[in-house]
């Protein structure tokens, strides 16, 4: 497969960006919803509009209403919300969530795929138990209970974990606290008692919560695949939020550096354009290659993705790992390049550094994943 | 799909009967290396074996047409035939910078003519071609080169310098440089061919920091090149004071190749290797020196992504025409870095000059050899203004 989007991805690119710079611009999206102290920290009016356009359903099988697209195409969309900041369920909902229930049951799957497709349901995913991404290492735990189990421990940085109507949950049902087996995954519904979230805003303005299972109950049809088998669906889930998460950041990195170069044709100082310094110039070019490699290695994690490929996963790897680097140079660049502008809350610039920043840890940084990529390579 | 697969396997076959074992060896020394041209001797019979056995199929430069000695090979033939010849290691039978550089720019702007004479001989390996672009006071700005042709009707008389010329001092041809127009800087300048065993061509090489002398200052003293070689077969390509056209499409090429875009060796992760490379010595690779690593790999497995992306763009038309100064830029820091982890995984090993060991210090020979990567065919700071310039459109530059 030629690495460059097809023509109907092509289209596809066009219509996203268009829509998502339209109705998910920063003006509209981040600073509107940060400026009302918005508990939620997106707005559910653009979740809808994003259904209407068939964003929210694209990997979930046509089988069961959603479009059936791959991770290719989810990842066009997810580049224009990195490029617009836009806050959205995106990731967690339609990423993550939806490949976790591609491998639930057919009754978990009509319970909550409709309202996924349709905007009205938003999915979150509770993994990391400490401030580090450490899915290897899972002590929440799921004990048996009559038909069901009772779920205990405590989960840390669950994006958007308050507002949503349902998060997966990596817990564990057997085993020591570092065995990949025993694992199980499950769809906790919002109201389940014993559940509470500590939500805290971060410094891109999303929230997160701390969220703490207390003897939570939960019917044995909450159980996403097989019981104590669960590490297979929370590594297809997780490979798959990275590859997105990758995309995303690609979107973080080319918005931040569109920023800077424009900045860099406008500002005059020494009576010339900055624009026309060379030791300006050289560092914007640096960092278009860049950002050009980082592009190009994403789009080939997704199609290896797509493709089934044992690769799959060392190239998610390096994927996320290449953009994490790449995008903080973007913003760390863009800020700097601006000046003293740059660090005032009325330019945007500085929110590409705070959402880089956020995103970078989500689902494992730069360090993580290059200590994977050597892991995997076998050094 | 299917063609492809029975290509595969036709390829295979014959490269199980036409590569002799020992072309199935990394190239260990520079002797390893078949250049071809007037003087060039054989190494062993292997070594010419498989060079005639790739002339004859038109291997020696698959894409190109059968006309020109050519496998008129497709593009995604040409990958089958790479990967094959990589799955046994085969050592490539000529290297030139006829195939790399002037055949391509003869391919695009040569007559019939001029075709159908250099590009036989560069695919037969008959001529060796060296480069004269660079001159004492045009370096990276190559267009004020001074090296200058005056005409005299059927001929020039051409006079001046050329330095870092590779090779020159084998080669048996030149393609060069020559300002034949002193009022019209860009469009003054002719793309030339001619014998360097023409009267009044010496030349004298410069040894490097690695050891080696591949380069030479090059002098023309009242060299006569005539303007034709005979029926549609002029002396220089392009059109008269058109050459910077020529040149720079080649530069293009160069830039592509010198790049490792193709995904060559440069594009590699190199962990594995190191890790196993250092079991074998008995050595350790401390934990700071595998993070370096790993991040090495990051980088440079997302670099063969690029190329690979870089690659299919361009065969559909996509890529920027700048693109491949991007490309140049990233490939050759990266081919550097390569190249400083080498040396620390070795160790004071590494860096034995003259030792069975190292087979006479390759890694330290090419270690230095990888600082002229972002300067030959262009620096790294010269690709960045052309991005600054021709793709991020800044002002000025
Ligand atoms: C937190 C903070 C506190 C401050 N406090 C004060 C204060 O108390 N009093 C006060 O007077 N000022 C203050 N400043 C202003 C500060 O001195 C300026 O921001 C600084 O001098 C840079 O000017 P600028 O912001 O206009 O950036 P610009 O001059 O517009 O620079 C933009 C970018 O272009 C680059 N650039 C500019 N010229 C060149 C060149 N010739 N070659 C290469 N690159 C170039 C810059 O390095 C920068 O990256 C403060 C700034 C900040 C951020
Ligand atoms: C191994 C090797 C093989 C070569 N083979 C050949 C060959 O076969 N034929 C041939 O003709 N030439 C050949 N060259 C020459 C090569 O093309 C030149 O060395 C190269 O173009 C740089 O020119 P220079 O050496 O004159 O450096 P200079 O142009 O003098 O540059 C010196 C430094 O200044 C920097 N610089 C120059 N201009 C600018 C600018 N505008 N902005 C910012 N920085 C700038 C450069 O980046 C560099 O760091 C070869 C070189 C090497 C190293």
């Amino acid at each position: 497969m030629p690495l460059y989007h097809n023509d109907d991805q092509a289209m596809l690119a066009d219509t996203a960006r268009g829509f998502i710079a339209e109705e998910g611009n920063i003006a509209k999206q981040l600073r509107h919803w940060r400026d009302r102290d918005c508990k939620d920290g997106f707005g559910h009016g653009l979740w809808k509009q994003m259904a209407e356009m068939g964003f929210t359903g694209m990997l979930v099988d046509e089988a069961d209403g959603g479009l059936g697209m791959g991770h290719v195409e989810a990842g066009i969309v997810l580049e224009e919300i990195g490029r617009n900041l836009t806050p959205s369920p995106f990731l967690t909902s339609s990423v993550l969530a939806a490949t976790a229930l591609k491998h639930g049951s057919d009754d978990l799957k009509g319970r909550y795929l409709p309202g996924l497709i349709t905007g009205d349901s938003v999915f979150a995913v509770a993994i990391d138990e400490t401030a580090k991404h450490r899915p290897e290492r899972i002590t929440t735990r799921a004990e048996k209970s009559g038909n069901g189990f009772k779920l205990s421990g405590a989960k840390s940085f669950v994006i958007q974990g308050a507002s949503a109507d349902m998060i997966v949950v990596a817990a564990r049902t057997s085993g020591a606290d570092d065995d990949a087996d025993g694992i199980t995954l499950f769809a906790v519904p919002k109201d389940a008692a014993g559940m509470s979230h500590d939500a805290v805003r971060l410094v891109d303005s999303s929230m997160a919560t701390h969220t703490k299972f207390d003897g939570v109950e939960l019917d044995g049809d909450a159980v996403i695949g097989e019981i104590d088998g669960g590490r297979a669906v929370l590594d297809a889930m997780l490979l798959a939020g990275r590859v997105g998460a990758a995309a995303e950041g690609v979107g973080v990195a080319r918005g931040a550096m569109d920023m800077t170069v424009d900045y860099l044709k406008q500002r005059k100082q020494f009576g010339k354009l900055i624009g026309e310094f060379q030791a300006l110039q050289h560092r914007a070019s640096h960092l278009y290659s860049e950002v050009e490699i980082a592009r190009a290695v994403t789009i080939k994690a997704q199609q290896l993705l797509d493709g089934g490929s044992a690769n799959a996963e060392l190239m998610a790897s390096v994927a996320k790992a290449k953009v994490a680097k790449t995008a903080r140079l973007a913003v760390q660049e863009g800020v700097q390049m601006h000046g003293g502008i740059g660090m005032t809350d009325e330019y945007d610039i500085g929110l590409y550094m705070k959402r880089d920043r956020a995103l970078a840890e989500f689902l494992g940084d730069a360090y993580y994943h290059a200590n994977r990529v050597a892991e995997l390579s076998g050094y | 799909m299917a063609d492809l697969e029975n290509f595969r396997a036709e390829t295979r076959a014959w490269l199980e009967a036409n590569c002799p074992p020992e072309m199935r060896e990394p190239v260990r020394g520079e002797d390893d290396i078949y250049w071809g041209g007037r003087n060039a001797t054989f190494k062993n019979d292997a070594q010419k074996a498989w060079l005639e056995a790739c002339v004859a199929k038109g291997y020696t430069v698959p894409m190109w047409p059968k006309e020109y000695g050519g496998a008129g090979l497709s593009a995604p033939e040409a990958k089958v035939l790479r990967e094959e010849m990589g799955r046994i290691n085969a050592r490539p039978p000529l290297s030139s910078f006829g195939i790399w550089m002037l055949g391509p720019a003869l391919l695009h702007f040569g007559t019939e003519g001029q075709k159908q004479r250099f590009l036989n001989e560069i695919a037969r390996g008959e001529i060796r071609w060296c480069q004269g672009y660079s001159e004492p006071g045009s370096g990276s700005d190559l267009v004020s080169l001074q090296t200058f042709g005056e005409d005299k009707g059927d001929h020039w008389v051409v006079n001046g310098q050329k330095i870092w010329t590779s090779y020159a001092d084998q080669a048996d041809w030149i393609f060069c440089l020559v300002r034949t127009d002193k009022e019209n800087k860009y469009g003054g300048i002719t793309f030339m061919l001619f014998d360097m065993a023409s009267e009044g061509v010496t030349t004298k090489p410069i040894k490097l920091i690695s050891g080696s002398s591949p380069f030479c200052e090059t002098f023309f003293d009242n060299v006569s090149v005539p303007k034709s070689y005979g029926d549609d077969v002029p002396a220089y390509v392009g059109t008269i004071n058109r050459g910077w056209d020529v040149a720079k499409y080649l530069l293009g090429h160069e830039r592509e190749m010198i790049s490792g875009a193709d995904g060559g060796e440069r594009a590699a992760a190199i962990g594995a290797a190191m890790k196993r490379h250092a079991a074998k010595t008995g050595d350790d690779i401390d934990p700071v020196l595998r993070a370096e690593l790993a991040m090495f790999d990051v980088d440079a497995l997302a670099y063969a992504a690029m190329g690979e992306k870089f690659l299919d763009e361009i065969k559909v038309g996509k890529a920027h025409p700048a693109q491949p100064n991007m490309m140049k830029y990233a490939g050759t820091e990266l081919n550097k870095r390569r190249h400083e982890l080498v040396m620390a995984v070795g160790g004071s090993r590494a860096l034995e000059w003259e030792s069975e060991a190292t087979e006479n210090g390759k890694p330290s020979k090419a270690w230095l050899r990888t600082k002229a990567n972002s300067i030959e065919g262009g620096t790294s700071e010269v690709m960045l203004n052309v991005i600054a310039k021709r793709i991020l459109d800044l002002p000025g530059a």
